[in-house]
Formats: C-alpha cells, sequence, structure tokens
C-alpha cells in the first residue's frame, strides 16, 4: 500500500550509491524505461477497460436513447436532463428511499450486535464462547442460495415480505458473520488497562463497553462500517425475494432494465443508474483506504 | 461481580443470537430437511420422499445444463481472475527504479489501485445493465463499434448461444481483478524488505525475485483466493438474472445452478425439489474449498 511520493527526477541522479549497483550491469537504465513503459502500456490499457464503462454510462444518462445506440461515442448534442425527471417518475425516489431507509437501520443494527457480540467473545472468557464464534464464522462460507427458498418462508411466516423492518432484519443477521469476525479480531488488539481502570473506578461492563471499548475501537468501526453501508447498498439477492413490493436501488434497476426492452426509454435508464452509482463512488473515492482495506483485510487473515 | 458478569455476556448475546439463529442458522438447517420431501411451498402439507428428490436431478437436462455451466465458470473465472491479477501485481511491483526492489512500485501504483478496484463496489445489476447495453448486438452497439474499428464484423455477444457465457464470464472476471490485484498487493507489502534485498544482493533479477521469492511468498493468499472465486462462480446469480434473455438464454446457454433454485422454489411450486439443489450446491462449495485447500498446500513460509 505504498504510493511513491518520491520525485520521479530521483531516478536519473546518478547517485553514488546507484552507479556502485549498476556498475556491473551496463544499459540497466534503458532496461528500466522498457520494463515501466510496457508496464504502464498494459497497466493503462486495463484503466480504460475498468472506466470506461462507468464514464460511458453517466453520459449516455444525458443522451436520448437514439443516441445512445446510433452514436454510442458522441457526446448529447444538448444534454437530456429530463431522463432524470422520467427515471424519477418511474420509481426512482421511492427505491431510493426504501434503500436509504433499510441500508440506515440494517447498518446501525448490525454494528451494534456486531461489535457487542465480538467485544463479548474477545474480551470474556466463559464456556461456550469458541463455540459461539465458530458458530458465526461459519456463515461467512455458506452459499445463500442454499437457505434462500427456507428463508423466503421464515420471513413470511412472520409477516415480513416487503417490510422495511423485515428487510433490516434480515440484512443484519447475513452482515453479522463478517462483522463480528472483523471486530473480534479488531477488539482483541486493543489495549486491557484503560478498561480495568475504568472498572476499578466502578464502571458496569456495558458501561465499559459503550464509554471505553466502542469510543477505542473507532478506526474499525469505521471501515466495517463503511463495507457495511456499500454491501448491504449493493445487496440484491435478499430483497429480489423477500421485498418484490418495496423494491430497493438495485432491484428497481433490474426491473427498469427488464421494462426498457420493451418501453425503449434507455436515456432513464442511464440516469437511474447514474443515481444508484454516484453516492456509492463518493463513498469510494473518500474513503478508498478503508474500503480496501476492510474489503481485503478479512481474506487475508 | 460473577453474577452480573454472567448476566452481561448473555445480554449482550441473546439479540444477535436469536437474529442470526432465525434467519441464517435455521433456513439453512431446514433447507436439508426439505430436500427429502415433495413440499409445494404453498401447502402446509407434504410428505417425505426420501432421496427421490437427488434421484430426480440426475434425469434433469436443465439441472445437468446448469451445472455444466457452472463448472466452466469454476474453472474459468479463477484462473484468469488470479493470473490477470498476478500479472498486474508483477507489473505494479516490478516497475519503477531498480533499486527499489519489493513492493516500492511504479508511479501512479495508487491510482491503478483505485481504478482498478472500482467495480467491487458497485452493486451486480449496475454492472450488468452498463454491460448488457455495451454488449448491444446492433452494429451501433459499444462493443460491436470498437470490432468495427479493428475491422471485425458485429458480433451477437449476449444473444450468441455459443458466446453468452463466455460474456458472462468475462463481466465475472472484468469486477473481480481489481479486488484481487489489491489483496495480492496487501499481501506483497507484509513482506519484510530484507528478503527482497538479499534477493538483490545475490544478483536477483526483476522477473526471478517475482517467481522465486514473491510467489511461493504469496501462496497461502493465492490458495484463498481461489477457494473465494470458485464459491463466486457456484453461487453467481445476479449477474446471469439481470443480463441474460429468460434469464439463462439463449436456449439455456447461461443457465446456472442458483437460476434453476430460484424457478423451481417460487415459480414452478417445487420448494422440496430447489431445497435439494441447494443441498447439492453446498456438498459442491464444501468438496471444492476443502479440495483446493488439499491439492494445492504447500509448506508454509513463516517470516
Amino acid at each position: 500500500m505504498t504510493v511513491t511520493t518520491r520525485p520521479h527526477d530521483a531516478d536519473d541522479v546518478d547517485t553514488p550509491e546507484k552507479s556502485r549497483r549498476s556498475a556491473p550491469h551496463p544499459g540497466h537504465d534503458s532496461g528500466d524505461t522498457a520494463v515501466n513503459v510496457f508496464s504502464h502500456t498494459v497497466l493503462i490499457g486495463w484503466s480504460i477497460l475498468v472506466l470506461v464503462p462507468f464514464i460511458w454510462a453517466l453520459v449516455a444518462a444525458t443522451k436520448t436513447s437514439r443516441e445512445i445506440f446510433g452514436s454510442p461515442w458522441s457526446l448529447p448534442e444538448s444534454p437530456q436532463w429530463s431522463n432524470f425527471a422520467r427515471a424519477w417518475d418511474k420509481g426512482v425516489g421511492d427505491y431510493l428511499l426504501n434503500s436509504i431507509i433499510v441500508v440506515t437501520g440494517g447498518v446501525l443494527l448490525t454494528m451494534l450486535l456486531g461489535s457487542m457480540t465480538a467485544y463479548v467473545l474477545a474480551r470474556y472468557e466463559f464456556r461456550g464462547n469458541r463455540v459461539i464464534y465458530y458458530f458465526f464464522a461459519a456463515g461467512m462460507m455458506f452459499p445463500v442460495f442454499l437457505a434462500i427458498v427456507p428463508l423466503f418462508f421464515v420471513v413470511q411466516t412472520l409477516g415480513l415480505l416487503s417490510t422495511y423492518h423485515g428487510l433490516i432484519l434480515v440484512y443484519t443477521a447475513y452482515s453479522l458473520p463478517f462483522t463480528v469476525f472483523f471486530m473480534h479480531s479488531f477488539f482483541r488488539t486493543l489495549p486491557t488497562e484503560i478498561a480495568e481502570a475504568a472498572v476499578m473506578d466502578g464502571c458496569s461492563h456495558s458501561a465499559v463497553f459503550f464509554r471505553v471499548m466502542l469510543p477505542m475501537a473507532r478506526p474499525g468501526l469505521l471501515s466495517i462500517g463503511i463495507f457495511n453501508v456499500l454491501g448491504q447498498w449493493n445487496q440484491f439477492v435478499l430483497p429480489s425475494f423477500l421485498s418484490p413490493e418495496k423494491p430497493v436501488l438495485a432491484q428497481g434497476i433490474a426491473q427498469l432494465l427488464a421494462s426498457q426492452r420493451y418501453e425503449g426509454d434507455w436515456g432513464a435508464l442511464f440516469a437511474a443508474l447514474t443515481v444508484a452509482m454516484v453516492p456509492v463512488v463518493v463513498v469510494y473515492l473518500v474513503f478508498y483506504r478503508q474500503v480496501q482495506a476492510g474489503l481485503t483485510g478479512g481474506t487475508l487473515k | 461481580m460473577q453474577h452480573g458478569r454472567y448476566r452481561f455476556i448473555a445480554g449482550f448475546l441473546a439479540a444477535p443470537l436469536t437474529l442470526y439463529v432465525f434467519f441464517v442458522i435455521w433456513p439453512f438447517v431446514q433447507a436439508f430437511h426439505y430436500s427429502l420431501t415433495d413440499w409445494t411451498g404453498v401447502s402446509p402439507e407434504f410428505g417425505y420422499v426420501g432421496l427421490a428428490n437427488f434421484q430426480n436431478l440426475l434425469n434433469d437436462s436443465l439441472f445437468l445444463t446448469a451445472l455444466r455451466n457452472n463448472a466452466v465458470l469454476l474453472v474459468g473465472l479463477p484462473l484468469v481472475t488470479v493470473l490477470l491479477a498476478l500479472f498486474f501485481a508483477f507489473l505494479l511491483n516490478v516497475g519503477g527504479s531498480s533499486r527499489s526492489a519489493g513492493v516500492r512500485g511504479i508511479r501512479g501504483n495508487g491510482f491503478y489501485k483505485l481504478a482498478f478496484f472500482l467495480p467491487q463496489v458497485l452493486s451486480v445489476p449496475v454492472i450488468a445493465v452498463i454491460w448488457s447495453v455495451i454488449m448491444d448486438p446492433t452494429s451501433t452497439g459499444l462493443a460491436n463499434s470498437v470490432l468495427g474499428f479493428v475491422g471485425s464484423g458485429p458480433s451477437d455477444w449476449l444473444a450468441d448461444p455459443n458466446l453468452a457465457l463466455y460474456c458472462v464470464l468475462w463481466v465475472l472476471i472484468w469486477g473481480s481483478v481489481g479486488f484481487y490485484l489489491v489483496l495480492f498487493n496487501a499481501a506483497m507489502s507484509s513482506i519484510p524488505r530484507d528478503i527482497f534485498e538479499a534477493a538483490l544482493i545475490d544478483g536477483a533479477g526483476r522477473a526471478s525475485t517475482f517467481f522465486r521469492v514473491t510467489m511461493p511468498l504469496l501462496w497461502d493468499t493465492i490458495q484463498t483466493s481461489w477457494v473465494y472465486l470458485a464459491i463466486l462462480a457456484l453461487d453467481v446469480y445476479a449477474l446471469v438474472a439481470v443480463m441474460t434473455a429468460g434469464p439463462g438464454g439463449p436456449n439455456n446457454s447461461t443457465q446456472v445452478i442458483s437460476l434453476q433454485i430460484a424457478q423451481n422454489g417460487f415459480q414452478f411450486g417445487r420448494a422440496g425439489y430447489a431445497s435439494a439443489m441447494g443441498v447439492v450446491l453446498f456438498f459442491f462449495t464444501l468438496v471444492i474449498a476443502v479440495v483446493m485447500l488439499r491439492i494445492t498446500r504447500r509448506e508454509r513460509i513463516e517470516y
């Protein structure tokens, strides 16, 4: 994760150290350049392959359907801002609201319950501790599709289909394994002295947790919080079976695509896509270090 | 104090455990139970049919097609993604000054990681919509206009039964490479610098340092990645459901197990049968994870 901050010129300055090392290899510097040119060419090529589809989609949000398919590489003749208004009329406003409510509730509940569980498992010795830990950790390995049919009937029996609180509870339950796993290792790394001092001063167990340990765990909470915001915002499988009548944004996008196959309003579809993409991309650009660390951190351990 | 301690532990664990058992563990257990029944999902009654559901699966040509398609993804996705991610990680790290062996990397290193990782944070339907429009079969579609530029004829992409599955595979790879690049890069930066310096002093070049020092030290991470990608390939749903005609078409050329579970469980009223498919999926996942971790096991290098 190191980014070179050294000015490039430093490579060309012939320091004594460098001449000593490169002396046995004449022509080494031109080799460096060749490798660099090759590397940058390949890496820029893949960057284009990744970025162009997104940029193209953003531009398409201001084009007419005819322009999107007829002249895919050109900019719109006049930007079609009405695409956004029509997307809104097609329900994007509702989908957005549903997503915001469910993700807000889901992430708050996940963070609260996840860190409570992780804290107790990381800091208290009791019988069954390891069992409960592995019980949660196992949840990370199961394919969701094994459970989807019975899960639907569980949610239906409870009368929670297509409700906000139903989705919030299910999102939380499926986010717990990774959150517990991540925060467990985080609480383990925190020093114990401060908590002990707080107990000496007469703090209760839960006061130690809420007043001392949670504030100390802020960096970990931030990483896993962003991870959960992105994960729940992008959730598609669970809501498409459990919330058919209150679609979240990811579902709404899929439904809009299906209906554009006969309605043909592609500009509005890309406007809806932009509404779904921009908040996530902003979160990503602001927190990208935490995002990359959070998403890859669990895999490495 | 002891009494308060246990009350505190129980109090903190009660809500999360209840939620987890109810919505995660219980449905998983039920799936195994339902797989032995002829439950429709509609009526409350059902009878036990033993292993009949599993026997029927063996003669279900649609399920076997789905299984074969999943197998193609299962081989293609991890292989191409890991190779590409390693190749890019290699380029990111061997570039730059030859004095900076190890993980200093080339200029723009941060930008590349930022860009490559982007698909990972967007929801699958968003990606599926963008790519299905890019792969529009008309000659003025974005992908076809690129083909036209290099002088090749327009392709039908997702509408071509021989090509559709590979289009899905491509989008999966395209979305995954960035994640594994960042993962490999993070693993590389946890390798102590003196190992690279020692290799440099011994006269190892860029390539031999990468293949003979970095790769063996990354083996654990590569192995884990392989298992994760295999699970992703077995569990693929959203991309196929949104991107392909039908979904699963044309001519069932992109049919996968998850689609079959959804169709049987929710449209055909065969919840018991769909649960049996889920159980098969579970055992495949389990076997692949265990096999991958066993056959690729090497001596662990501690540092």
